[in-house]
């Protein structure tokens, strides 16, 4: 049955509507809670506000559940939906590239749209400040295309690589998440602040 | 008006799952955020300069599987995140034009290293191949090698400078 798109049950302009509706529950719930703001969002990495790394998270393993809960009735086929390649070295390098950009500028690129949209003149400034660095990418290209088309792997998933079933790899996953949202329990309480509020504003 | 609080982080990422989990159902594929910039800057610069497009290797490939670059999915996908952002802060009474700071810090600091920021990531983004959203999220749920890669990378990085950083924040 799903992809919906991909055995065309919806047409290609449902396809762009939908996209917008989901947009809209992506937006609400990022809003909702609190990734509008950037210093919840820079909390994560100074432990007073933890809020990134549950959601990120809770989102990342119920993902992976509902994906294998959905091809255990046949309601979604695995194999065509679409799994990010690996390029080794521009994956890790844009990664580090990134992590500088979300500890200056305090947002990522969806959360930046999400802020903007609440009124935050720092996410416009960051809006503004990631076109002209997708700019710099698109216009120098020829100087690093090398290097983002180096080390090819293909679109390796990591249980075939390990030789474990997507289950028995998303149950470490979860192991691992509930690892960390115990961490971030922990490093709220330690690393609390006077001047910033966990809840509100 | 009273600020509504914010929601209980845990719920809040249940529903981002399943609105992860929608988007693969419905249209065999997870959120982004970064590839909607990037389309709107193929569509500018192909609007502004047609001849350098014809001719710079990155928009020549990008056309070629992308033709309308305003007609993608992402580009959608974004519009609804700012309208659904809208809707949230508007229920919640957080619509409010201010420039988010640490106390210690101008306004002028702040925006400048937006802007930094921005840069960094905007750039980062393009080379990774999608950002936190579209790489991160969405290649950690489908169990991907990339996903957990740029994870590791874009937190790791994060947290290894975030001492350098420490008076933007607190």
């Amino acid at each position: 049955m799903g992809p919906l798109i991909v055995n065309e049950i919806i047409s290609e302009n449902t396809n762009l509507f939908l996209a917008f509706i989901i947009g809209i529950g992506f937006g609400f719930v990022l809003e909702s809670n609190g990734f509008s703001s950037s210093r919840r969002l820079a909390g994560m990495f100074y432990g007073y506000d933890t809020t990134v790394l549950k959601v990120f998270f809770t989102a990342a393993i119920v993902g992976a559940i509902g994906l294998l809960f959905l091809s255990l009735f046949n309601w979604i086929d695995l194999s065509s939906i679409y799994i990010n390649p690996t390029y080794l070295w521009s994956t890790l390098g844009g990664g580090v590239i990134m992590g500088a950009g979300f500890i200056m500028g305090g947002y990522c690129p969806g959360t930046s749209f999400c802020a903007a949209s609440i009124g935050k003149i720092d996410a416009l400034a960051f809006i503004g400040g990631m076109f002209i660095g997708i700019l710099i990418f698109t216009e120098g290209y020829p100087l690093w295309e090398g290097f983002y088309n180096a080390k090819f792997m293909g679109s390796p998933v990591i249980s075939d690589m390990i030789g474990a079933s997507r289950g028995f790899l998303t149950f470490l996953v979860i192991l691992a998440a509930l690892g960390m949202f115990w961490v971030g329990e922990w490093a709220e309480k330690k690393f609390a602040r006077e001047d910033y509020k966990l809840n509100q504003k | 008006m009273k600020q509504k609080k914010y929601m209980n982080p845990y719920l809040g990422g249940v529903l981002l799952g399943l609105v992860l989990v929608a988007a693969f159902w419905i249209s065999g594929r997870g959120l982004g955020a970064s590839g909607a910039p990037k389309s709107a800057i193929v569509a500018a610069v192909k609007t502004v300069a047609p001849a350098h497009v014809e001719n710079a290797s990155f928009y020549k490939e990008y056309l070629a599987t992308h033709p309308k670059p305003l007609k993608e999915w992402l580009i959608f996908q974004m519009l609804g995140v700012i309208v659904g952002g809208f809707l949230s802060g508007a229920i919640a009474g957080r619509l409010k034009f201010k420039v988010e700071k640490s106390p210690k810090i101008t306004n002028k600091t702040r925006l400048i290293f937006a802007v930094l920021g921005g840069v960094f990531f905007g750039f980062g983004s393009q080379l990774g191949r999608g950002c936190t959203s579209g790489s991160a999220l969405t290649g950690m749920a489908v169990l991907s090698l990339s996903g957990f890669l740029s994870m590791a990378a874009i937190f790791g990085t994060a947290f290894a400078l975030a001492y350098f950083a420490r008076k933007l924040w607190i």
